[in-house]
């Protein structure tokens, strides 16, 4: 990768990041079948990644399934190590820390998963589920009981139901378990990985307001991972959008939604339904064929031309020679924010 | 070919289905799957079913085309070009499925069968409903991966399933419902699956299909913006009955039921910026053991005591086109979905064992 660092998602905000990511790689090897398991190639999960957050904000990392969306946020927690790259949280490497101080360090970064059936202990009751990271971090004798009261009416459960099991409860009283779960250790970063994806549309709106008030009342810093464009542009205050591991523009919500430059920014937006028919009817559209590339092998150059509308209708063979050869850096283009196209155009498509 | 006939008027039924009720018996007690739903499906409509999880928008469907499990109790009537379809035989329905009706599910992954190539797939549903030989078929195959837009049709006949991404599997899923020229599509989440960008494009595949064989389509979705997009018609079903029914601006424009509203209210939208969103409390009821009256008056902000002991009928407003199940109709009209419902819904109101909750989704 270049020498220089990539611009990284910049904040309006000021004041030092709860977390940084510099140029984080995570590549998994792929291995031959048979006794040998010989190695025999690479998936580019995440290509040279970077980003900030800060303090009270939530970045919204959107993408559709491969992009790499939650194999970062799985590195940002460490549970699973970059292949290059540092992530530091408030200043410190989380690379080189120690397991012991990386387990105290914990506390501060939880996760909350996309599953709410798949992530409780269907055999402990929901007391103990909650008090679990109070147990292991050595929390729960002191008053651990009536912490986990307090956090169970914190995410808009009854105390009194705490001796129930998971199965008892619905998706989204579940999804409050799994919250109330990861604030047990007063964390200063939350990941949430589609945390709404898995549940109906009626109970989605509620977990989506209780993420709100808990960051207004904790003053918590969100990292928010979500395929859904309508939700993030709710909840976030910027937007990093993927594509193969890459980042490819980023801004703050409203301005990307204003001044979408990169193409398949464009088409994401222009492809996602509203619910309005006149404004549905009405709607450009920028339609990509194909599919998503392996990232075993992505394309040379900038990694969405195989699909790109713009490579495929307006440029001169001239200038999609430069999409071939040369990697798009993710820099400011003239649109007020960064993104990583050679030929970055301002659309307003809503 | 009847789908043709161009004096055939946009009025004329395909599908009527009448009080249509599926049950079916659980350890539990009775499942209450579809309760007493109504509609008439016209020549080369799109009529959209919305609902989530559990509502019975599946079920349904599945009713229709005679293909739910033996231990479904069905009454009521399915009734295809005046046909009765709930008496009719097993090989009756044979004949009409695939033909006269045809069906696209969900995953594609399982929807095909993994050891036959997508061009075999393909002409044996055509070889099933017309006399014609296999390298006739097969050509038809070819031309019909063409359509539903799959690059290279003539190898891509001779791949398998697992070679194919999930878009290209919907795509050859569609090419299949369409083989037979069908008079009707019922398409049950065909999009569910997949990535948005994806999604477009398989839209457009089934619009392609509805156009090219002139068929009707019934869309099933929880999806309001592909329903919005999509839909002439929309049903709205809550707990296996149809509660709300109208032209799709009817129906986001002037809901007459508070739980389209609710639904509205609910969900993050990406063409305006929303600060503040608002759910509908509790969670849907369980369809085991339903008690009497309105099933969504425990969720409704505008429940009074006769909504808990009468169950109120699917009735019109002051347009007759469009129908409404709520006691309070008038008072959901001309309002926003932060008038009614409170932002601040209380979720911890604990659940009847056995209720029937909203399956994972991803």
């Amino acid at each position: 990768m270049t020498e220089t660092a990539m611009s990284p998602v910049h904040s309006k905000q000021h004041g030092t990041p709860v977390l940084s990511a510099r140029n984080v790689v995570k590549h998994f090897p792929v291995h031959s079948g048979g006794v040998l398991r010989r190695r025999i190639g690479e998936i580019h999960a995440v290509c040279d990644v970077s980003f900030d957050i800060y303090p009270h904000e939530t970045l919204g990392l959107v993408g559709e399934s491969g992009c790499g969306k939650s194999t970062t946020a799985r590195v940002v927690l460490n549970l699973q190590p970059a292949t290059g790259g540092t992530v530091e949280f408030e200043g410190k490497d989380l690379g080189e820390l120690s397991s012991k101080e990386m387990r105290r360090l914990r506390r501060s970064l939880q996760i909350v998963f996309q599953d709410p059936y798949a992530s409780l202990d269907p055999r402990l009751p929901v007391n103990e589920i909650v008090a679990e990271p109070l147990r292991i971090h050595g929390l729960y004798e002191n008053g651990g009981k009536d912490r986990v009261r307090e956090l169970l009416k914190t995410v808009g459960l009854r105390p009194e139901h705490g001796n129930r099991f998971p199965h008892e409860f619905s998706g989204g009283q579940r999804q409050r378990i799994g919250i109330a779960r990861a604030l047990a250790l007063e964390p200063k970063l939350l990941v949430l990985d589609e945390p709404v994806s898995a549940l109906d549309v009626s109970i989605q709106a509620g977990v989506l307001n209780l993420l709100q008030d808990l960051q207004a009342e904790l003053g918590l810093s969100y990292l928010f991972v979500s395929h859904d464009l309508s939700v993030v542009r709710h909840i976030a205050d910027r937007i990093a959008v993927m594509y193969l591991g890459k980042i490819v523009e980023t801004a703050p919500a409203e301005e990307l939604f204003q001044n979408a430059a990169h193409p398949y920014t464009q088409a994401l937006i222009s492809a996602i339904p509203v619910p309005d028919p006149r404004k549905e009817r009405s709607r450009q559209r920028i339609v990509i064929t194909g599919d998503v590339p392996s990232p075993a092998n992505p394309p040379s150059g900038c990694r969405f031309r195989t699909r790109c509308p713009k490579f495929a209708n307006q440029l001169t063979d001239a200038q999609r020679e430069k999409c071939k050869n040369e990697e798009p850096q993710l820099v400011d283009r003239g649109q007020g924010h960064p993104s990583a196209c050679h030929y970055a155009e301002s659309l307003q498509l809503i | 070919m009847s789908t043709t006939d161009p004096t055939a008027t946009t009025a004329d039924p395909v599908l009527e289905v009448a009080d249509l009720n599926v049950q079916f018996p659980t350890d539990d007690g009775l499942v209450q799957a579809v309760r007493g739903v109504n509609y008439t499906l016209r020549r080369g409509e799109v009529l959209g079913i919305v609902g989530e999880s559990g509502s019975g928008k599946s079920v349904t469907s599945l009713a229709v085309m005679g293909l739910l499990p033996g231990t479904a109790r069905i009454s009521g009537s399915v009734r295809f070009q005046g046909r009765e379809l709930l008496e009719s035989d097993d090989k009756e329905l044979s004949k009409v499925r695939g033909r006269g009706i045809s069906m696209v599910f969900q995953d594609p992954m399982t929807s095909l069968n993994p050891v036959y190539t997508i061009g075999d797939q393909i002409a044996e549903a055509i070889m099933a409903h017309h006399d014609i030989r296999k390298d006739a078929a097969r050509k038809q195959a070819v031309e019909l991966l063409d359509l539903v837009r799959i690059p290279h049709p003539e190898q891509r006949a001779n791949a398998y399933p697992h070679e194919l991404s999930g878009g290209m599997r919907q795509r050859v899923v569609i090419a299949i419902a369409m083989a037979n020229r069908p008079d009707v599509i019922i398409a049950d989440e065909p999009t569910t699956a997949l990535d948005v960008t994806v999604q477009a494009q398989i839209l457009e595949a089934l619009r392609t299909a509805q156009q090219e064989t002139g068929a009707a389509m019934i869309l099933i979705t929880h999806d309001l913006g592909v329903i919005a997009g999509q839909a002439d018609r929309v049903l709205v079903m809550y707990a296996g009955k149809v509660v709300e029914a109208g032209t799709a601006d009817e129906v986001f424009y002037t809901p007459r039921m508070p739980y389209t509203l609710g639904l509205l209210g609910s969900l993050p939208r990406l063409d305006v910026k929303t600060d503040r969103l608002t759910p509908i409390a509790g969670s849907p009821p369980s369809v085991v053991n339903m008690p009497p009256g309105c099933p969504f008056s425990p969720r409704c902000p505008l429940a009074q005591d006769i909504c808990e002991t009468e169950e109120p009928a699917l009735e019109p407003g002051p347009n007759p086109d469009h129908l409404g199940a709520c006691h309070f109709s008038y008072r959901v009209e001309g309002h926003e979905p932060g008038d009614l419902f409170s932002e601040q819904a209380d979720d911890a109101t604990p659940l009847p064992a056995g209720t029937n909750e909203g399956e994972a989704r991803r």
